[in-house]
């Protein structure tokens, strides 16, 4: 077996699937899994994603809240077994991937401006996560698709002259 | 079952698994096995034991003659990587058996031998540890120089031998003794291995079951037997 797949298949045992669903500036809900002794309860972190990073296994994302008026960071890996579920709540429209900005900002500033349409696009049947992801690549295949079309129109007129 | 207490393997790559706490462990991914026991050495034939394996396919065509008659006498294809692992006792394999990761099964730890990647001709600073001469203070162009050599009294004695020096370092035989064997997955041929193996990713490595840990589990039955 080649050297890169069996890699993959081991990765593959230590990810969750449908984990790792959600986007940076999007504000979370980590529901993590204490123990306690020999109890088990969850324990729920919220915040917003200011950053991910890693690939496959290895992946892991910053979640940042603010408690009191002091900021909190956390940084969990996306395929952790402690982490029972990550929920989206909102998600926030963002330029930029790592959003270290927000460490500067206290109050009403580390609001981000929600993103629209994501609901629209979302149907019933589908999850959230699988309907934010397929949109995208559609449209980008629509785009790529269209400019091509639209050139060779342009430019035929201009032979023609 | 084979007797072997070892299996030649590949090294794939480094990632990390979870482990039953949730904490995240840094291992290596070895592809293990399926290796041919080419050889089986006895103490009254050879004045050791050990089994010959070997491991990964070659050509026919990039292989000698002789050593295709070697291999053809245990069944086997010509192999890239051949390597002994000595056991305690006559083996009980005969050659052209096969050998798997689950000759392992059961260990806790292992020994990892590896060809180490190579750097080159390096100064001493990377090759010995030396902490090179200072930033500063007047200091020019000799910041990572050895500086003296030694005997600085005694003339006509030239430098001391064995002296550290700048030089080649890298492709060394190195064995990384026990490091906990994580897991082991027979349907994929596959250890992990917690922490670094020697060599770059690709490189051939001989697993074998833990020297250390083989006298730490002697001596507790020796004193369990006591009692």
């Amino acid at each position: 077996m080649a050297v890169k797949n069996l890699m993959d298949v081991v990765e593959k045992t230590q990810m969750k699937e449908g984990r790792g669903n959600f986007r940076v500036g999007d504000t979370v809900e980590v529901h993590l899994k204490i123990v306690e002794g020999e109890k088990e309860r969850i324990q729920v972190f919220t915040g917003i994603v200011i950053g991910r990073k890693g690939l496959g296994a290895n992946a892991a994302f910053t979640v940042r809240r603010l408690v009191g008026n002091e900021g909190v960071e956390r940084v969990f890996p996306v395929h952790s077994p402690s982490i029972d579920k990550i929920e989206v709540k909102k998600s926030g429209k963002i330029r930029r991937a790592k959003l270290y900005f927000l460490r500067d900002r206290v109050g009403k500033a580390t609001r981000l401006a929600e993103k629209r349409g994501l609901g629209d696009l979302v149907k019933k049947d589908e999850t959230p996560e699988a309907a934010a992801v397929k949109p995208r690549q559609q449209q980008k295949a629509e785009e790529k698709a269209e400019p091509k079309e639209a050139k060779k129109e342009e430019k035929a007129p201009e032979a023609k002259k | 079952m084979s007797s072997a207490t070892g299996i030649l393997g590949r090294k794939v790559g480094m990632t990390q698994v979870f482990d039953e706490k949730g904490l995240r462990i840094g291992v290596t991914v070895i592809e293990a096995g399926p290796c041919k026991v080419l050889q089986v050495k006895t103490p009254e034939k050879d004045g050791y034991a050990a089994v010959q394996l070997g491991f990964g396919d070659k050509r026919e065509k990039n292989t000698s003659l002789p050593l295709i008659g070697h291999f053809e006498k245990a069944g086997s294809g010509p192999k890239r990587f051949v390597r002994e692992i000595r056991l305690g006792a006559a083996p009980s394999d005969k050659p052209g058996d096969d050998v798997t990761v689950k000759v392992l099964e059961g260990v806790q730890k292992v020994d990892v031998s590896g060809v180490t990647k190579g750097k080159g001709f390096t100064g001493v600073v990377k090759r010995w540890n030396f902490r090179g001469l200072p930033a500063s203070h007047g200091c020019s162009k000799r910041h990572r120089a050895p500086g003296g050599l030694g005997r600085h009294m005694s003339i006509n004695k030239g430098v001391p031998k064995g002296k550290k020096m700048a030089g080649h370092l890298g492709t060394d035989n190195q064995t990384v003794l026990g490091l906990r064997l994580v897991k082991i997955d027979p349907e994929n041929n596959v250890l992990l291995v917690k922490g670094a193996v020697p060599g770059a990713n690709g490189s051939f490595v001989v697993v074998r079951t833990s020297l250390k840990e083989k006298v730490r589990l002697d001596k507790e039955a020796k004193r369990k037997a006591a009692k």
